[in-house]
């Protein structure tokens, strides 16, 4: 009885000792996953201030007024005017849409050919 | 273990037939039993005790042993419990009101030197003048060949330029990563901005510093690692801005004036929605600062809105005429002697034209009297203009938030006697800042209350306390009306939008006392729409001059008014006021109390 205990006491702490040995390993890999995770975070957000920045310098005014000025023959951009305003009751109403055609007149000719 | 008895038989016996106690056999037993059983607990306290002092040592040991290496080592961020880290960028970025960036980061690098590793000084230093042309090639190679161990060639050059100075090839280049202000919108708004530049520099890394406008104001906001992420919001808008600078860089130019600012506030939470002043200059390269010696109102630098102050003129006369009614002294109707000249002791005040010998205080208004205002100005008194004018701010650097703000100390005389009181009336005597000005016609705009101008974003309303009652304001709106409808800011009527306003236009002080004949500041300072004023707007014109219909015009009305209603034409329709029908006002029937 007693010998049976110290064998099930010895293959406890063998267990345990293996459960240690790869739980440690467990969490340095998620450690170093995290620190590169954490770089990739870091470096895209530098990537992503970078593209802000870059895309507030291609909308600077200076910027769109040159384009819009090169592209008037197409655009015909001009700057806002107080006599564009307009009143919600000038904006018509979209179309009614079409009937759901129920009653469909075949116009195919195939059958027609054998009397 | 053998039990000594206490009573032993052997020694009881003889003890008895000798006729002694045997009691006292029996203590002296239980004695020694005693000092046994004593010294047995001795022992083993003495082992428990010696257990729990190394177990207390162990304990010790580890504990000093671990502060020991936690002091010694190199600190790092605990990972494992990190989860949403934010890598917060250097310093925070500046945004306009709807989020547009005005000012960010950008990664770059600099370039320096180490001349021991270098292997061919003289190639490199050619390499480098050929990239660079401002490099000085002698200098260089003098420094590359010296005594000197480091030096800084570049503190900020472009991935292309680093890459042509990687492709010379010499181990003593090197580079070192650098985070650098970008505005990337040029010029706009550059001094609200300010700038930045590199405070304490190291190799690996270098401090970016405010170093004017709200980047200075704000440093501590923009540093702390905190707000990496939490842009700082300006009130500014970045398309009114930018249309406003263009309308009024075309305006100065065409009134041939040497400067030029504009600004454009909400009068009812004081948020300074465009703020201009012209000549400016790029935030991304500063230019130099003014040396001593140098007019600093001549550097590109020098904020005409916020820092310059000056005589603004006419534009004062509205107070005047508020404050007495205000007072109940005078109603909009109330007639006022303008024959002129007004004599004051050895002072004569005059008018522009011979508006002949009476006008109500309306018409002293429409037609800008200064013989009617400096009479309205004597009926009030020093003491209690000085009282309203302060109240109005007048008296003290405006709190707009850029640091150049405290600067603009308004000039006062140093006796305030009541010819100064009627001089100021008109607006001589007295050098505010526009900002000042726009602060003052914000109070007559939102009903009365004092609003301080800000740069920041506000939630609503920041009405101050009341300088003036909601009928004064508004039979002042009216006034202010009139100026542009039948007065002086005749091409001041935007239509749709009902421009109210007064102009200004004060000869310019020489810098050795008196005043030039042929030079003005031009001030117009306006409230649109004016039958329910929502916005403010202050123009001012440095030297403005226009020859037209054959003479030369230099007053306000010929040259800031013009240019108002042009950016109030392409303003008003981008902050989203739709122009209206103004309400016809009623005929014949005039406020007589208020």
């Amino acid at each position: 009885m007693k010998g049976l205990l110290y064998i099930l006491t010895a293959l406890g702490v063998f267990g345990l000792a293996f459960w240690a040995y790869r739980e440690n390993y467990a969490t340095q890999q998620v450690l170093s996953d995290t620190r590169k995770l954490q770089g990739e975070i870091g470096a895209a957000q530098v990537r992503l201030s970078v593209l802000r920045a870059e895309w507030a310098y291609l909308n600077r005014p200076d910027r769109l007024l040159e384009l819009a000025e090169i592209n008037y023959t197409r655009l015909g951009l001009l700057p806002l005017r107080p006599d564009q305003f307009g009143r919600v009751d000038e904006v018509s109403y979209p179309p009614d849409p079409l009937l759901p055609i129920t009653n469909a007149v075949d116009v195919s000719t195939m059958e027609a050919e054998s009397p | 273990m053998i039990r000594t008895p206490l009573r032993p038989l052997a020694r009881i016996l003889p003890a008895r037939a000798k006729g002694e106690n045997p009691d006292a056999i029996e203590r002296e037993n239980l004695n020694r039993r005693h000092e046994e059983i004593e010294a047995r607990a001795r022992v083993r306290a003495e082992s428990r005790l010696l257990v729990l002092s190394v177990s207390f040592l162990c304990a010790f040991v580890v504990i000093g042993g671990r502060m020991a290496m936690m002091a010694t080592s190199e600190p790092s961020e605990p990972l494992a419990n990190a989860p949403g880290t934010v890598i917060a960028n250097q310093r925070a970025d500046i945004v306009d009101r709807e989020g547009r960036i005005l000012a960010t980061n950008f990664e770059t690098h600099s370039l320096y030197a180490q001349p021991p590793q270098m292997v061919d000084p003289l190639a490199a230093a050619k390499g480098l003048v050929q990239i660079f042309p401002d490099l000085d090639e002698k200098k260089l190679i003098k420094n590359f060949t010296g005594k000197k161990k480091f030096l800084w060639i570049k503190k900020k050059i472009s991935p292309e330029q680093k890459q042509a100075v990687h492709d010379i090839g010499d181990p003593g280049l090197l580079f070192g990563p650098r985070e650098m202000r970008l505005y990337p919108n040029g010029k706009l708004a550059a001094h609200v901005l300010g700038g930045a530049s590199f405070g304490k520099e190291g190799v690996n890394s270098a401090e970016l510093k405010g170093v004017a406008g709200v980047e200075a104001q704000f440093d501590g906001y923009l540093r702390d690692p905190a707000n990496g992420d939490k842009p700082l919001q300006l009130s500014l808008d970045l398309t009114i801005q930018a249309a406003m600078e263009r309308v009024l860089f075309g305006g100065m130019r065409l009134m041939s004036a040497k400067g030029a600012a504009a600004i454009l506030m909400d009068a009812y939470t004081g948020e300074v929605i465009a703020v201009s002043s012209l000549p400016s200059f790029d935030p991304n390269d500063r230019p130099r600062v003014s040396i001593p010696g140098e007019d600093p109102s001549e550097n590109p630098l020098f904020n005409r809105a916020v820092q310059g102050v000056y005589e603004l003129g006419s534009t004062f006369k509205i107070f005047a005429a508020a404050q007495a009614m205000d007072l109940g002294l005078m109603n909009p109707e109330t007639i006022v002697n303008t024959r002129g000249p007004l004599q004051w002791g050895k002072f004569k005040i005059r008018d522009f034209h011979n508006y002949g010998n009476a006008l109500t205080l309306t018409k002293v208004i429409v037609k800008s009297s200064n013989i009617g205002t400096a009479r309205v100005a004597q009926m009030i008194g020093p003491l209690r203009q000085k009282q309203f004018l302060a109240a109005l701010g007048m008296f003290d650097p405006t709190p707009f938030e850029i640091v150049e703000a405290v600067n603009a100390q308004p000039l006062l005389p140093k006796q305030y006697s009541e010819l100064s009181a009627m001089t100021i009336s008109y607006g001589h005597g007295i050098s505010t800042s526009p900002m000042h000005l726009a602060a003052g016609y914000a109070a007559i705009a939102n009903g009365g209350h004092y609003v301080s101008p800000t740069v920041l974003k506000q939630a609503g309303p920041q009405l101050g306390p009341r300088v003036m009652s909601p009928a004064t304001a508004a039979a002042s709106r009216q006034m202010l009306r009139k100026v542009v409808s039948e007065g002086t800011a005749t091409f001041g009527e935007v239509p749709g939008y009902a421009v109210g306003g007064k102009t200004g236009s004060a000869d310019k002080p020489k810098p050795r006392g008196g005043y030039y004949n042929d030079k003005v500041i031009a001030t117009f300072a306006s409230i649109f729409p004016s039958n329910d004023p929502k916005y403010v707007l202050v123009v001012t014109l440095d030297e403005p001059e226009l020859f037209t219909l054959g003479e030369t015009r230099r007053t306000a009305g010929w040259t800031a008014v013009p240019v108002a209603a042009e950016l109030i034409r392409r303003v008003a329709p981008l902050l989203g006021l739709r122009p209206q029908v103004e309400p016809a006002g009623f005929g014949g029937v005039t406020l007589t109390s208020n």
